[in-house]
Order: C-alpha cells, then sequence, then structure tokens
C-alpha cells in the first residue's frame, strides 16, 4: 500500500483533501435524503384527523355490542348483563392480566369490570396481537371453542382469546389486554370516544 | 449468413459487445449434459416473470391506487375493460404460477446441492430474490382493497409495529399514516409497479451473471469444469446452452402454458387458494371476516407465527412468532454453511440426508395445509410439531450431513 502511495505520490495533502471529499459528498447524501424520507411521515393531513368521537347510547341495549370508527380503528361498546360481568370473576385464574396491571387502560379504568361504568365496556376492537378485529363469541361452550367457554372475543386470525373485559386469556398468540381508549361520558347516554376529563 | 447482415453485426460489434456476450450466455455457455426435469423452473420462473411484467403494465392502466375506488376499479378491469378478466388472471395465477416454480427451482437446489461451494453467492442472491418476490406479493395483494387486501396488510405491519423501540415509529413511517389507509395503499402501489420490480430483474440479471461464472452445478453435483477437453478447452461433459438447452426450455415453456392456461380459463380461483373469496368483498376496517389466511405460498410460515403461545426467555409469543416467521425464510440462506456432507448431490448423499430432506418436505406441506385452517388446540398442537421439525431441518445439518454414510462420487456424469 505504502509503495503504491509513494509511486503514486499520494502525500498526506492528497490523502486529507480525499477524506474531506468523502465526508462532504457523505454528508451532503444524507442531506438530500432526508426530505425522501422525511416525506414518508404521516402528513400534517393525517395528523390532524382523529378527533374525538361522540356516540348515542340510547338505542344500546343489555348483551348488545356497538361498533363505532375511531382514528381509522374500531371500537367496541358493550353493554354488560349481569350474567356476563359475573364471567369475569370465573376467569381471574385464566386470563393472564387479571387486575389489568400493564398499561393498557387509562386509570379511571384499571378496575375489575375495566370500564367507568361497570356495565358498559369501551374497548378498541384490536387484537394486541397483529391488529385484527376479534369476534364478539357470546355463545357458551360452542364447539370450535370447547366447553369451557362462557362468553369473550376470539380472534379468528391467530386463535388469541379475550373475556368480557378485553382481558386476555394465559398461552394465546396475544400478548396484553385489549386497550381501553380515553373516553367519558357527557351525560347519561352521550359517550365520548377519544378524550377524557383529564385531557379535555 | 448474408454478407450485409454480417457487415451490418460487425458494425454494432465496433460498438457494443453483441457477438461476444451471445457467445458467453447462449452458444459458447456450456452447461452439464445431464440436466433433467428439475432444470426446467430456472427459464419458467423468467417467463412468468416476463408474464407478470407485460400484464402487470396494462393492469396500470387502468388500476387507481386510492383506498375508495381501487375495489371498483378492479371490478371495472374484470367487467367493462376488454379482456380485462384475462389479464388480470394471467396476473393473479402468474402471481401463484411464479412461487410454484421458484419453491421447485429452490426444492432442486437443496437435492443437488447447487448452493454449495462455489456457488454460494448465487444462492445468497436468489435468496435475495425470493425475498424480493414475497414483498412483491404481498404488496400486490394488497392492491385490490378487498377485505383479505386489508386484514392481511393489518398483520403483517403489525408485525412491524412490534419491533421492539422503534416499532410504532417504523410503522408510521412506512404507513404514512397512523392505521392502514389510502396513504399505505398509494405508496404500496409505488412501491408494487416500480421499486421491487426494477429490484428483481436487477437481481434475476446478478443471479445469471453469477451462474454463469461459476456453471450451472447438475443431478451429480460435480463440477464439469474439472474435466476439460485438453485442445478446445471446453469441459467434456458440456453441451452449448444454445441450441441444446434452449429447445428443451421451449418444450418445459410449451407444457407449462398448458398447464397454466388450464387455471385461467377453468380455475382462475383454484378454490379460494389463489385468490381467496373474502377478497371480493370491499376492505371494511370494522371487521375481521371470521376466516382469515394468507394465500397459499405463504401459509408455511403463517403457521409458524401463531404456533408460538408461550413467552419465553424475556421475549414474549407475540415477539417469537415473528421471529419464527421471519426465520423460517432467513435460515435458508444458511444452508450453504450448514451443510457439512462430502458430497453435494443426493444421490450419493446417505439415508439421514434423505430422511431428513423428506420430513421437510413434509413439515412444509403440513404447515403450509394448517396455515388455511383455523387454528383448534389441536393444529396448534401440529404446527408446533411441525415447526420444531422444520427448523431441526436446518439447524442439526452440520451434524447429520458429517456423520451420514455417503456413496463415492463419480469423475464423470452419468448419461
Amino acid at each position: 500500500m505504502a509503495d503504491i502511495e509513494k509511486k503514486q505520490g499520494i502525500n498526506s495533502r492528497r490523502r486529507f483533501l480525499i477524506t474531506v471529499t468523502s465526508v462532504a459528498g457523505g454528508i451532503a447524501s444524507a442531506a438530500i435524503a432526508t426530505p425522501f424520507v422525511m416525506s414518508m411521515m404521516p402528513s400534517e393531513r393525517a395528523k390532524a384527523a382523529g378527533a374525538p368521537v361522540e356516540v348515542d347510547l340510547t338505542k344500546l341495549e343489555p348483551g348488545m355490542l356497538l361498533l363505532v370508527e375511531w382514528r381509522g380503528k374500531v371500537v367496541w361498546v358493550l353493554d354488560r348483563t349481569p350474567e356476563m360481568l359475573a364471567t369475569l370473576k370465573k376467569l381471574d385464574g385464566e386470563v393472564a392480566d387479571p387486575k389489568s396491571e400493564k398499561q393498557q387502560q387509562p386509570p379511571y379504568a384499571q378496575n375489575e369490570t375495566r370500564s367507568i361504568k361497570p356495565a358498559i365496556l369501551v374497548v378498541e376492537g384490536v387484537c394486541t396481537h397483529l391488529g385484527c378485529s376479534p369476534v364478539f363469541r357470546k355463545d357458551i361452550a360452542p364447539a370450535d371453542l370447547g366447553p369451557d367457554w362462557i362468553g369473550g372475543f376470539f380472534c379468528p386470525c391467530h386463535g388469541s382469546k379475550f373475556d368480557l373485559a378485553g382481558r386476555v386469556y394465559k398461552h394465546v398468540p396475544a400478548p396484553t389486554n385489549l386497550v381501553v381508549p380515553p373516553h367519558m361520558y357527557l351525560s347519561d347516554t352521550r359517550l365520548l370516544i377519544g378524550s377524557d376529563k383529564e385531557s379535555a | 449468413m448474408s454478407k450485409r447482415l454480417e457487415s451490418m453485426i460487425g458494425w454494432i460489434d465496433a460498438r457494443f459487445p453483441l457477438t461476444s456476450n451471445w457467445k458467453a450466455h447462449l452458444t459458447e455457455y456450456y452447461a452439464p449434459k445431464n440436466f433433467n426435469f428439475w432444470y426446467y423452473f430456472g427459464s419458467l420462473a423468467m417467463l412468468v416473470l416476463v408474464n407478470q411484467l407485460l400484464t402487470g403494465i396494462f393492469l396500470t392502466m387502468n388500476y387507481k391506487p386510492d383506498a375508495s375506488m381501487a375495489f371498483g376499479s378492479v371490478e371495472y378491469i374484470m367487467r367493462d375493460v376488454d379482456f380485462g378478466w384475462l389479464i388480470r388472471y394471467m396476473h393473479s395465477t402468474g402471481a401463484s404460477m411464479f412461487f410454484v416454480v421458484v419453491y421447485l427451482h429452490m426444492f432442486r437446489g437443496m437435492m443437488y446441492g447447487s448452493y454449495r461451494k462455489p456457488r454460494e453467492l448465487l444462492w445468497l442472491i436468489g435468496m435475495g430474490i425470493f425475498f424480493v418476490l414475497m414483498m412483491l406479493a404481498f404488496t400486490g395483494y394488497i392492491l385490490p382493497w378487498g377485505q383479505m387486501s386489508y386484514w392481511g396488510a393489518q398483520v403483517i405491519v403489525s408485525m412491524i409495529g412490534a419491533i421492539p423501540m422503534v416499532g410504532p415509529t417504523l410503522s408510521n413511517w412506512l404507513l404514512g399514516d397512523f392505521m392502514l389507509s389510502d396513504a399505505a395503499l398509494n405508496r404500496f402501489f409505488a412501491y408494487h409497479v416500480v421499486t421491487l420490480p426494477v429490484l428483481l430483474v436487477t437481481l434475476v440479471v446478478v443471479h445469471i451473471l453469477a451462474l454463469h461464472e461459476v456453471g450451472s452445478n447438475n443431478p451429480d453435483g460435480i463440477e464439469i469444469k474439472a474435466n476439460k477437453h485438453p485442445v478446445t478447452n471446453i469441459p467434456v461433459d458440456g453441451i452449448p446452452f444454445h441450441p441444446y438447452y434452449t429447445v428443451k426450455d421451449i418444450f418445459g415453456v410449451v407444457v407449462f402454458l398448458m398447464v397454466f392456461c388450464g387455471i385461467i380459463f377453468f380455475a382462475p380461483e383454484m378454490g379460494g387458494y389463489f385468490l381467496e373469496y373474502n377478497n371480493f368483498i370491499p376492505a371494511n376496517t370494522l371487521q375481521t371476516p371470521d376466516h382469515i389466511a394468507p394465500v397459499w405460498y405463504f401459509t408455511p410460515y403463517y403457521s409458524m407465527l401463531r404456533a408460538v403461545t408461550v413467552n419465553f426467555l424475556w421475549i414474549d409469543a407475540k415477539l417469537w412468532g415473528i421471529i419464527l416467521m421471519g426465520g423460517s425464510v432467513a435460515i435458508f440462506a444458511l444452508l450453504p454453511w450448514l451443510d457439512r456432507s462430502p458430497v453435494k448431490s443426493i444421490r450419493y448423499k446417505g439415508p439421514i440426508f434423505k430422511f431428513a430432506l423428506f420430513l421437510f418436505v413434509i413439515s412444509v406441506l403440513v404447515l403450509g395445509w394448517l396455515g388455511t385452517k383455523s387454528p383448534t388446540p389441536l393444529y396448534t398442537i401440529l404446527a408446533q410439531v411441525f415447526t420444531v421439525i422444520y427448523f431441526a431441518f436446518f439447524i442439526l445439518m452440520p451434524w447429520y450431513s458429517k456423520i451420514d454414510k455417503t456413496k463415492p462420487e463419480p469423475t464423470r456424469v452419468k448419461e
């Protein structure tokens, strides 16, 4: 190497210039790449979308599941019957995070029913595994889910199971409970999804 | 050759290496004379590539990459564009047939040890092609924006979000939004019709250049270049690619096209395996179809993705599933270094390798079948067992390929 350098007359001044040119070229490449990379981030319009949505609960009946679209995701509003609520206690041993200790919900939903009003569950219908929307299966002991099934949500994509509070069963692909979005009640029958008292 | 043509070629040759390349890659590229049935699939893969490029161009003339118009524009192609149905079925059938021929092409390589020295880099370039092909299949499947397009994409992009630390930011960057939406459809279209095809064609050219540098392997797995004619310096077991193998490959093309046309005209949906019925329903962001499964060529990996149901070490089951799925594809790249057998071809390998390869094929088929089914406890256990077999084939190879009782390789290829 040294011999070649001597022959070609590469002295320290030339080597310095080669280094400086390479570094300058590298910086220029990175600089020109930046706008292209940044253009792929969510646009200002995408950022501006996602306002809270208001839901009218007057038509919600016990045992009924309401689908609401918020930020392109589905949010479930489920009015649980007393029988449904009674299943939650029985499943404490079956679910991975019975006390909702992982931060998958705002503090006001970190309770036994994972809700503000005990009966009404507000939860994102998005499986925490890979984003499918689980199916509401209130039938008891169906053939495909086995005799121990007492109602809950079943993800058809990869077989994850959740109970009627969105708590994930043990030994399924999904790692955590379903996410409870920020929400608040504007009145007894008006629910606001996407905003709560603290951030409002 | 007429004088005029000769002088015209001479004119070109003085300005562009036409004749020299024609010779180097066709008339004076010497391939082993013992190629068999398994050697059709490389040229067939190129045929399908041309089919995809041509039909794809015509599809872009009527397709609209817009979440509110995409589904309708595909229906428009199917119903209102003259011969639109034919062009689309050629493209959708071509996608599946691409994987058929590529899987057979890879299996050929595994049987005859085509990944062994000096063809390691050739194999790696091939893996690159396989990866780009999978990306193309995925981005293409999203374009009709049907239920399976949407929810299939949802599953894949959620995997990116599961990468520790950078996942969520990376996911937003890839989607151009905080969820799967029009922005993502628009850019997946750009990848599908510009970025990935350019990459694929480039890699295919590089693959062929690398092949012609090291020369083709053959069913006996011995180097024909080791035995050259003393005067001509041509491998004694080699024959010119053109006309010998061009004619052979044309025969393969004719048979392939008969099968291909049969599928296009009589079973373009292939009973839901080539085109899934749920994808004839427009994307509904609020409801996942009751049963979702990827197209057949992804089902083995999909089975492994959902096979993991227990947390292990500090990694949770979800990330393990993703690691296994990625690993199941990436591990092929290690084959050249995992195989320690003194011989290349299955013809001279011992019973352990033959049994291992047989088990591997069975596990791929079972995992592929399971991937089309809804998960039940029994199916999950089956998927776990065959996932272990799948990986054992690779991970244990350095040992079993070494202790296996091989037969001596011949010095000349068999007729």
